[in-house]
């Protein structure tokens, strides 16, 4: 059994630094519940759910960095436009909530929500149809995002659009969502966008326990995503995408479809992205189009830039981390929060271009470099 | 690949001339703003064999290397693969799975990678991407990337990353990743630029070596070079055939000397 799990590793690529990270994400699955559920709330150790909430959002964001330093770390793919991948999955899980709450809203209409009652509508939307169902919103959350990429790609990348000529038409993208998301026509609420929901597969959204869930589900969708794409990234796909961050017209040389390899590994990483946002919506309880404005998928990248890029755990501590001192710092000192992103972004670029991770040995040090350049298999 | 390769009209014949030739170049033009970088250039290798293109900068000697492999789109004319695929009709990728394989200038290798991978992204193997997540080497296929690093004599740097190899040791890194492809025919455009004498002249020793089972199509502007490698030499002045022949017929024609000497 032991022989059967460690020939199953190699598969992974793990190193230490990336078992060590497993290890503390599903940690937290199994120790969160814990603090927050069996420990009396008069504890020290007791964990307030608020907290637990808080930490699932962070979790949500470790996510979404790592599916950014998929395209980014690994195949030089720089997104200005991720933002719009999370929102829509947000807004699918929104829309399957919205469906939730039933007659239970302002205006108690059994089957269109609050602020479609507000602008008249007689109908359901044709678009809002199926949301109802918690399998086919879960499709969606997934199906959208990655049919988006899959389009956008598409051209993008048969048309040889690389560089900063791409990373400018995905915040064009991502502008244009935002836009067309903040106009109350589109039926996704204007910019107002989808709140007030009830419950989830019919546990109440504030009890502890399905905060916890949901806490437990981001950490074991953080673990399963961030193993997904070490799959992607030790294998020879993995090989190819980086010989394409560095040399891509050689790889097409060599015989390589370039853009079908950008286009498999985008459309992974807006799914994973998709995922990220709709375990977020039911933590933050809100979804609006402000998660698609272009600064906010910049400051994804300044996470990942920050955590360590081209290593994903290191993306996924950035997305975790510098939201922490995020919260910290908005609270504390609100007026000085987007200077200390900018100062923390711009001392990482000129002191540690491999992020934190980098900093630490064995996290990106010379060991791991090592052996990433043994050969494997 | 090659039943989808657009095969000639069937009303339009193989040009006889293109019988028993690799690669066969039929009134290539390309022009650049108006400057026409390759004028009407004719050219033939013939399978089995190696030749030698000189010329001076700016002959067309790389733009004519970018038709063959499909960066550049000819204004007029064909590129016919084994006398009946028209090359200028493919993309980059479909010209590398048909088997022609490129050599760049500047050697371009995957830094970030091992010698080892950069040979294994390079071995002959199905290019579809789940194919390649899937990929496990055989046994067979790693015992080739260690024969062809024997040849490339990149044995003891297998480990390393490519990019902390010297310049030379990248040349005959990348010859070795041609090699991986199996390619009919090796485009090799200046081998040894930058390189040592000793260098230069092991690489001479290399590409005959190579050339007794590939075609072989050596761009180069060093004379003492193509002279090591030994073989037919056809010159390319202002986009067009100068001269044709014998490395000795071609260094005394009066042309050619007005050409690189001369001006």
């Amino acid at each position: 059994m032991g022989a059967a799990i460690g020939r199953h590793w190699p598969r992974f690529g793990l190193d230490r630094a990336g078992q060590i990270f497993l290890a503390l994400v599903v940690g937290a699955a199994v120790l969160v519940p814990i603090l927050n559920l069996m420990v009396a709330e008069t504890s020290a150790l007791y964990m307030p759910t608020y907290l637990v909430s808080l930490l699932g959002k962070y979790l949500c964001y470790g996510l979404l960095a790592v599916s950014v330093d998929l395209i980014w770390g690994y195949c030089g793919i720089l997104s200005l436009g991720h933002g719009a991948f999370f929102a829509l999955g947000g807004y699918a899980m929104g829309m399957h909530l919205m469906r939730q709450i039933g007659d239970r809203g302002v205006y108690g209409h059994a089957i269109l929500p609050d602020f479609m009652v507000f602008l008249n509508w007689q109908e359901l939307p044709w678009y809002w149809m199926g949301f109802d169902n918690f399998a086919f919103a879960m499709i969606m959350v997934v199906l959208v995002p990655g049919a988006l990429a899959f389009l956008f790609g598409w051209f993008a990348f048969r048309s040889r659009v690389t560089g900063v000529y791409l990373s400018i038409i995905t915040q064009a993208m991502t502008f244009a969502l935002m836009l067309a998301f903040f106009r109350n026509d589109t039926g996704f609420g204007g910019n107002n966008g989808l709140t007030d929901f009830k419950d989830i597969l019919g546990f109440n959204l504030q009890a502890d326990t399905t905060r916890v869930a949901l806490f437990v589900a981001s950490a074991l969708a953080l673990a399963l995503g961030f193993l997904l794409c070490r799959v992607i990234v030790a294998s020879k796909l993995g090989r190819v995408l980086v010989a394409i961050r560095d040399a891509e017209s050689r790889v097409r040389f060599l015989g390589y479809r370039v853009e079908r390899y950008k286009l498999f590994v985008f459309c992974v990483s807006a799914m994973l992205a998709g995922v990220a946002g709709a375990l977020y919506v039911p933590q933050v309880g809100i979804i609006n189009p402000s998660e698609f404005a272009p600064p906010v998928s910049i400051e994804i990248v300044i996470w990942v830039a920050i955590g360590g890029r081209g290593s994903l755990y290191g993306a996924a501590l950035g997305g975790i981390l510098v939201n922490f001192a995020k919260s910290y710092f908005t609270g504390a000192l609100p007026e000085a929060w987007l200077y200390i992103l900018g100062a923390m972004f711009i001392a990482t670029t000129l002191f540690l271009p491999k992020g934190l991770v980098g900093t630490v040995p064995i996290w990106g040090g010379a060991r791991g470099r090592r052996q990433a350049a043994t050969d494997h298999g | 690949m090659a039943e989808t390769a657009p095969r000639l009209p069937l009303d339009e014949p193989v040009p006889a001339e293109a019988a028993d030739t690799v690669l066969y170049l039929d009134g290539v033009s390309v022009s650049f703003d108006g400057f026409k970088a390759l004028n009407a250039l004719s050219l033939l290798v013939l399978a089995g064999e190696m030749s030698a293109v000189i010329g001076p900068n700016g002959a067309g000697k790389t733009t004519m290397m970018d038709v063959i492999s499909g960066k550049t789109r000819p204004d007029r004319g064909r590129a016919l693969f084994k006398g009946d695929i028209d090359l200028t009709k493919l993309d980059e990728a479909a010209i590398a799975e048909l088997g022609i394989g490129r050599k760049f200038q500047k050697p371009t290798v995957f830094e970030h990678q091992s010698v080892f991978e950069n040979l294994e992204l390079a071995l002959k193997a199905d290019r579809g991407v789940l194919a390649a997540l899937r990929f496990r080497l055989s046994a067979a296929q790693r015992a080739r990337i260690d024969a062809v690093l024997e040849t490339v004599a990149l044995g003891d740097a297998r480990r390393r990353p490519a990019g902390a190899l010297s310049h030379g040791q990248k040349q005959w890194l990348e010859i070795g990743m041609l090699l991986m492809q199996d390619p009919e025919l090796l485009l090799v455009d200046e081998p040894v630029a930058g390189m040592t004498d000793a260098e230069t002249e092991q690489t001479a020793v290399l590409l005959r070596e190579i050339a007794e089972t590939h075609s072989v199509l050596v761009v180069e502007h060093d004379m003492e070079f193509v002279r090591a490698l030994d073989t037919k030499v056809t010159v390319l002045h202002e986009g067009a055939v100068l001269a044709h022949g014998g490395m000795d017929v071609v260094q005394n024609d009066p042309r050619v000397i007005e050409v690189y000497l001369g001006r």
